[in-house]
C-alpha cells in the first residue's frame, strides 16, 4: 500500500483573467494519492470504492493495456492539435474531499465550502432551492458530492446514482454495459480512463419509462494537478427516455489540467436519450496558458427504432479532442449530433463527430458550427461510414464555419465512406465571416458593437442552440457572449 | 436640428471621393426629399449620416444640435435618434425580429436613461405596428430579412422605424420596389409619425410617394453635390425632365 499525502488547498492569489467567472477555487481539506500512475495506484482507487475484484480486474487490465500503448508512445496525435507532452507521472489520479472518508450519507454531511461552490456555480443542491425539474448529480474533483431527486426517480424504478455506487448497487447493470460501447481497448485516453476513473454518473431507465425530469452531472475539477476521469454510462432500455445534461467547470490555474473522461450510451430497442453538454472548462488565459487538456471519449450504440442525439457547445478547454458519435446498429435508428465549437484566444478544438451505419433505414443528422476567434484553431472532423448491410441508410450534414477576426484559423476533415449503394448523403458546407454590412445594420439600431457581434453569433448558431433543453440554452447564449469577450470590439 | 456643412466623404478603402461637398439643413418638423441620378451618392449620403465605417468624412462636419457626429459610432448616432431605412437591408441568420428589435429599443432607452419596456407592452406595440404595416405573420417567425422579398424587407424597415420612434428618420429608397397598398402603408405611417419635433430625410426617385408625403423642400443630388434645392414643385420638374439638363451642365463645367 502506498502511503497517502494529505494537504490542503488553499485559495491561490487570483491570476489575471477576468473573463472566466467560474475561476474561483475552494477550501477543502482533500485527500490526495500520490502523483503518477502504476498498478498500485490503480488498486488503492479501487480499494478507496470498495469495488468488487471483477471491476479492479478490469481496471488493470485497462492499465496494463494503456501502459502498452504508452511504451509504444501511441498517444494519438492525428488531431491538429498542438500542445506540450503530457507527463502522465506528473498528475494526481485520485484526489477526494477529505471529509469524503466515509461517504456522506446526507447533504448535511457535506463540507459547506463544497456546498458553496455548487451555489456559486448556479447548481444549488439544497432541498429548498433546487434546480426544479432537473436532477443533479454534482461531482467535485473526482467524487460525487450529492445527487437530488434520486427519490421521487426511484419510485419509477430510474436509477440515477453515482458510478461508484452503481457499482456498489447495481454490479449486474454496470457489469453488463460497462465497455460495452467504448471498450478500453478503445483508445490511449478511453485505456486510461477505465485504469483510474474515481466516478462519474450512471442512470438507467427501465422499459417503456419516461423519465420525467432531466437528469444532470456537474463535473467541477477543483484541486491543482489533478486530472479529473469520469466515467458516465446511461442505459434507455427497451422504449425507455431520458434527457441527460452534462455541466463543466474548472478554477483558473496557471498550470494546464488533464480531463480525459469517456461516456457510453446504449439505447435499447426503441429507446431514446438525448445528451447535452455545455462544456466551459478553464479555456486557459488570453495568451494561452494553463487551461484544460479536454481529451473525451463519447459514444452510443442504438438498437432497432432507437435514437441518440448528442447536442454539445463547447466553450472551454485549451484543447477540445472529443468525438461523440452513434453507432447505428439497430434497423431504422436513428443518430444526431449538434455542435457549437468555439475557439477563442489559443484555445484548440478538434471535434466531430462518427455516424456508424449498420442496420437498414438507419437515419444520421450532423449540424457543425464551429466559431474561430482570436488565435483560435477550429477543425471540424468528422466520419461517415455505411456498412454493406445499411440498405437505405441516409445521412445529412451540415458544417459551417465562421471566423471572427483573421488570426484564427477553421478547418474540415471529413471521411466518409459508403459501401451500400442505396446510401444517400448529403454533404454541405460553408465558411463565413461575421459581414460588416450585418454589424453596421445592427449597430445602426442602437446595438453596441460587442452585442451586434454576440447576435450575429448565436443567431447563426441557432440550429443548434435551440435543440438544448430550454434554461441550457439561454446559458449557453450567455456563455458564448463572454467566451468571445475581448475578441471583438 | 440635422446641420450638414461642406461634407466631402471617401470610400474608407479606396480614398475614392463621393461626396463632394454638401450642405443641408434640416429643421424639426421638416420633411427633405432627396433626389438624383443613380450613383450620384444618395445612399452614400445617408450612409454617411448614420456612420456607416466603409466611408470616412474627410472634409466637412455633420451636427446634431449643435454636436459634432463625425466621430460617433452607428449606435451612439441612434441613441441620439437618428435612424437610417435602409436600401438593401442585411440578412441576419437565425435572429428574429422581435427579439432584435427589442434589443434595439432597450439599448437606446437604456443609453437615454429610460426603463426598459416590458414584454408584454413591448409585444403589444410590437403586433400593432406588424398589423397596421400589413407584415405576413409568418416573416415575423423567420429571420431578420432572410428569404424576404425586396418590399417585405421594406416594410421590415417601416416597422422598425416606427417602434424606435426616431427624432431624424433618414429613408433610403423605402418605396422602390413596393406594391400600391405598401406604398401606401408606408405613406400613412410617416404622415402619421410627422411631428413638429421629428425631421425626415427621403431619398427617392419617384414622384409617387412624394403625392402622398409631401416634402417641405427637395434637392437634387448630381456628383456627389446639391446642384438645386427646391419646394415640392421640384420634384414634379425633375419626373418631367429627367436629370439630362443638370448632367450636361455638369460635363460643360468639366
Ligand atoms: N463602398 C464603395 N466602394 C466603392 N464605390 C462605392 C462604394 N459605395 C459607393 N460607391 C460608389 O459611389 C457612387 C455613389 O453610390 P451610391 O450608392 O451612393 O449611389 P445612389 O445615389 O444611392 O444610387 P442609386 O440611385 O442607384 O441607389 C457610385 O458610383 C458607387 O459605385
Ligand atoms: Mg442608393
Amino acid at each position: 500500500m502506498t502511503t497517502q499525502d494529505r494537504l490542503t488547498i488553499s485559495r491561490e492569489s487570483k491570476l489575471d483573467d477576468a473573463g472566466y467567472k467560474w475561476g474561483f477555487s475552494t477550501d477543502v481539506e482533500m485527500e490526495l494519492a500520490p502523483k503518477g500512475l502504476s498498478p498500485d495506484i490503480v488498486r488503492l482507487i479501487s480499494e478507496k470504492k470498495d469495488e468488487p475484484d471483477w471491476m479492479l480486474e478490469w481496471r488493470l487490465k485497462a492499465f496494463e493495456y494503456w501502459s502498452k500503448l504508452q511504451r509504444e508512445d501511441a498517444e494519438p496525435r492525428w488531431a491538429k492539435l498542438r500542445y506540450p507532452d503530457i507527463d502522465y507521472q506528473d498528475i494526481y489520479y485520485y484526489a477526494a474531499p477529505k471529509s469524503f472518508d466515509d461517504a456522506p450519507k446526507s447533504l448535511d454531511e457535506v463540507d459547506p465550502e463544497m456546498l458553496e461552490t455548487f451555489d456559486k456555480l448556479g447548481i444549488p443542491l439544497h432541498e429548498r432551492e433546487r434546480l426544479a425539474g432537473v436532477a443533479v448529480d454534482a461531482v467535485f474533483d473526482s467524487v460525487s458530492v450529492a445527487t437530488t431527486y434520486a427519490d421521487q426517480l426511484e419510485e419509477r424504478g430510474i436509477i440515477f446514482c453515482s458510478f461508484t455506487e452503481a457499482v456498489q448497487n447495481h454490479p449486474e447493470l454496470v457489469q453488463k454495459y460497462l465497455g460495452s460501447v467504448v471498450p478500453y481497448t478503445d483508445n490511449f485516453f478511453a485505456a486510461l480512463n477505465s485504469a483510474v476513473f474515481s466516478d462519474g454518473s450512471f442512470a438507467y431507465v427501465p422499459p417503456g419509462v419516461r423519465c420525467p425530469i432531466e437528469l444532470m452531472t456537474y463535473f467541477r475539477i477543483n484541486t491543482e494537478g489533478s486530472g479529473q476521469f469520469e466515467r458516465t454510462l446511461i442505459v434507455a432500455d427497451e422504449g425507455a427516455y431520458v434527457s441527460y445534461l452534462e455541466g463543466c467547470t474548472a478554477p483558473i490555474r496557471r498550470t494546464s489540467q488533464l480531463h480525459a473522461a469517456v461516456v457510453e450510451l446504449v439505447a435499447l430497442d426503441r429507446g431514446e436519450i438525448k445528451y447535452s453538454t455545455i462544456q466551459n472548462w478553464y479555456p486557459g488565459t488570453k495568451d494561452g496558458q494553463g487551461g484544460v487538456y479536454n481529451f473525451v471519449t463519447k459514444r452510443g450504440i442504438t438498437e432497432r427504432d432507437a435514437k441518440i442525439s448528442w447536442t454539445q457547445v463547447e466553450t472551454g478547454s485549451a484543447i477540445t479532442w472529443k468525438y461523440p458519435s452513434v453507432i447505428l446498429r439497430g434497423d431504422n435508428s436513428v443518430g444526431e449530433f449538434y455542435s457549437v465549437a468555439l475557439a477563442n484566444n489559443y484555445q484548440q478544438a478538434d471535434t466531430g463527430t462518427k455516424m456508424i451505419h449498420i442496420g437498414k433505414n438507419t437515419k444520421s443528422t450532423i449540424v457543425s458550427k464551429g466559431i474561430s476567434a482570436g488565435h483560435g484553431e477550429n477543425t471540424y472532423r468528422g466520419g461517415v461510414k455505411i456498412l454493406p448491410g445499411a440498405e437505405n441508410a441516409t445521412n445529412h450534414t451540415q458544417c459551417d464555419s465562421l471566423l471572427v477576426g483573421d488570426q484564427c484559423g477553421a478547418h474540415t476533415v471529413p471521411y466518409i465512406e459508403v459501401r451500400n449503394p442505396t446510401a444517400r448523403l448529403e454533404h454541405e458546407a460553408s465558411t463565413s465571416k461575421v459581414s460588416d454590412e450585418q454589424l453596421f445594420y445592427l449597430m445602426s439600431r442602437g446595438i453596441s458593437e460587442e452585442d451586434a457581434h454576440h447576435m450575429i453569433i448565436t443567431g447563426w448558431s441557432r440550429n443548434v442552440i435551440k435543440e438544448l433543453p430550454f434554461e441550457f440554452a439561454l446559458e449557453a447564449g450567455q456563455l458564448l457572449k463572454v467566451s468571445l469577450e475581448g475578441a471583438v470590439g | 436640428m440635422l446641420k450638414i456643412e461642406n461634407l466631402h466623404a471617401t470610400v474608407t478603402d479606396s480614398d475614392e471621393v463621393i461626396l463632394k461637398g454638401i450642405d443641408l439643413e434640416v429643421s424639426p418638423g421638416e420633411v427633405h426629399a432627396i433626389m438624383g441620378p443613380n450613383g450620384s451618392g444618395k445612399s452614400t449620403l445617408a450612409n454617411v449620416l448614420m456612420g456607416k465605417p466603409s466611408y470616412t468624412v474627410s472634409e466637412g462636419d455633420i451636427t446634431v444640435d449643435g454636436e459634432s457626429i463625425v466621430e460617433m459610432m452607428p449606435d451612439e448616432r441612434a441613441h441620439l435618434g437618428l435612424f437610417l431605412a435602409m436600401q438593401y437591408p442585411s440578412e441576419v441568420p437565425g435572429v428574429r425580429p422581435w427579439q432584435f428589435l427589442k434589443a434595439a429599443k432597450d439599448a437606446i432607452d437604456d443609453a437615454n436613461g429610460q426603463k426598459k419596456t416590458s414584454v408584454r407592452q413591448f409585444s403589444k406595440l410590437f403586433d400593432e405596428k406588424v398589423e397596421e404595416i400589413g407584415i405576413n405573420l409568418d416573416l415575423i417567425k423567420r429571420s431578420l430579412n432572410e428569404g424576404f422579398s425586396g418590399g417585405e424587407k421594406k416594410r421590415n424597415e417601416m416597422l422598425q422605424m416606427q417602434v424606435l420612434d426616431p427624432r431624424i428618420a433618414i429613408m433610403d429608397e423605402t418605396d422602390s420596389g413596393l406594391d400600391i397598398d405598401a406604398l401606401q402603408a408606408v405613406a400613412d405611417g410617416v404622415n402619421k409619425m410627422r411631428s413638429p419635433e421629428r425631421s425626415f430625410v427621403i431619398v427617392t426617385h419617384y414622384q409617387r410617394l412624394l403625392h402622398f408625403v409631401h416634402p417641405d423642400i427637395v434637392h437634387v443630388l448630381v456628383d456627389g453635390k446639391i446642384v438645386e434645392t427646391g419646394d415640392a414643385s421640384l420634384a414634379e420638374k425633375v419626373e418631367q425632365n429627367g436629370y439630362r439638363d443638370y448632367l450636361a451642365a455638369q460635363r460643360n463645367g468639366k
